[in-house]
């Protein structure tokens, strides 16, 4: 029975990838086979972002934030080479220093503790069949749609420009990503060992137990994968687009008219809504996701969770409207921004990933309230 | 019905409405286009466009 599963899985995948590459050709068949990959590994690794902060927020324990470092080096070393010598060719997530990405990154990194997932958190949560996910989804996309629509607005506040590291020759702009990195992993080691002198519960690593291999594995994986899509689709792998253009081709299917709006009406995102959306990079990749964490979770078996409170399922929807507004706001979500980012040597990914961990330490405290 | 089948069915019919509205979206949409070439790398055209950067 698990071995008939396992071949509809297999089966299934390859015919979505044959389906998408009819459809709109070679390249994006090929983001769909990557996308698959990233929802096996998120899924299969059990590799959150969410997860990897609120695990250190709560209760000291580094290994999350450790692994996420890896995965940021090791991207930029794999990518930082090729973007800089193959300029136009690839390019990198680089983005302003705007009042709006302040903002943007605190709001998402509190509703993404709420929502109990990220952008990719939400989709491979809906690949394995995760109950909140089919409440955050919906409002997330509209959100991530009024937000893109707004978003003109946003950086019209002001600001300053992008700062990207990568003029200063790669060599330099890994050497201080590395540095970042490295960083924030020994500040999170200190603080785990200052947790444990107090008296706190400790971690799996701090108390010698051994490590927890998902993280690690996961981290090689997905850098390899964040390198594959670089060089198939020309740009870093990202998530919010995707779903904001899902819920601006649907809120068109009502009748919005998006000609005069000043990011759906403009190219090339008004290219894309009038386009099928198989064209887009970033929805194939986020369609491949899906499918890939619902293959990584039947593999060996029904899934098996339960069903959350309505309270949960009140506050899931209301964080993913938050969720998805703010990522417009703040030019991406953990993949986009912070991973994208940082793996691009532009330093709006470091802004990003300061903003939103604080609003991840007042997210974690909220969705205690909302739990209790 | 129990909350297990009821997100069980959920989630079917979520499977359901995301194959149905891609192929509505892909039947409806003006989808002629020059193909790009299979991989970015080496291809020398620049990336189409639309990320979360705000590219």
């Amino acid at each position: 029975m698990r071995f008939l599963m396992r071949l509809l899985l297999v089966a299934g995948g390859l015919g979505g990838i044959f389906a998408v590459t009819l459809a709109a050709g070679l390249r994006q068949g090929l983001l769909a086979l990557l996308g698959i990959g990233f929802g096996a590994v998120l899924q299969g690794a059990r590799f959150g972002f969410t997860t990897g902060w609120r695990d250190y927020i709560e209760r000291r324990d580094p290994q999350g934030l450790w692994a996420q470092m890896l995965l940021l080096v090791l991207a930029a070393a794999f990518t930082l080479p090729l973007l800089a010598s193959h300029p136009g060719e690839l390019v990198g997530a680089v983005a302003p220093l705007t009042i709006s990405l302040v903002l943007g990154a605190f709001l998402f990194g509190a509703a993404m503790q709420l929502a109990d997932g990220c952008g990719s958190g939400t989709l491979y949560k809906a690949g394995g069949g995760a109950p909140i996910s089919f409440a955050v989804l919906p409002t997330f996309a509209f959100g991530s749609f009024l937000g893109a629509s707004h978003q003109p607005a946003w950086i019209a506040l002001g600001g300053l420009p992008p700062v990207d590291l990568l003029r200063y020759g790669w060599p330099v702009a890994l050497g201080i990503t590395v540095v970042g990195c490295g960083l924030v992993s020994w500040l999170a080691a200190r603080g785990a060992q200052r947790h444990r002198a107090a008296g706190g519960q400790t971690s799996n690593i701090t108390g010698g137990t051994g490590w927890s291999r998902r993280w690690w594995i996961g981290a090689l994986l997905l850098a390899a994968l964040y390198t594959a899509h670089l060089v198939v689709a020309g740009q870093p792998w990202g998530i919010v687009y995707g779903i904001g253009l899902w819920g601006a081709k649907l809120v068109s299917a009502v009748g919005w008219n998006p000609a005069g709006d000043p990011f759906w009406g403009a190219d090339p995102h008004a290219l894309r809504l009038a386009e099928p959306v198989l064209f887009d990079v970033t929805s194939v990749t986020n369609f491949g996701l899906i499918y890939g964490a619902l293959a990584a979770s039947r593999w060996n078996g029904p899934a098996d969770f339960r069903a959350p409170t309505a309270k949960r399922l009140i506050a899931g929807a209301l964080a993913g409207l938050v969720m998805g507004y703010s990522a417009r706001m703040a030019f991406g979500c953990n993949v986009g921004a912070f991973l994208g980012g940082i793996a691009s040597a532009s330093m709006h990914g470091w802004v990003w990933f300061a903003l939103a961990f604080v609003g991840s330490m007042v997210g974690v405290r909220l969705r205690q309230r909302v739990s209790a | 019905m129990n909350g297990r089948r009821f997100f069980s069915l959920i989630s079917n019919l979520f499977w359901v409405l995301v194959v149905a509205l891609i192929a509505l979206d892909t039947a409806s949409s003006k989808g002629s286009r020059v193909e790009p070439p299979p991989i970015a790398f080496g291809s020398g055209q620049a990336a189409s466009g639309g990320h979360c950067s705000g590219r």
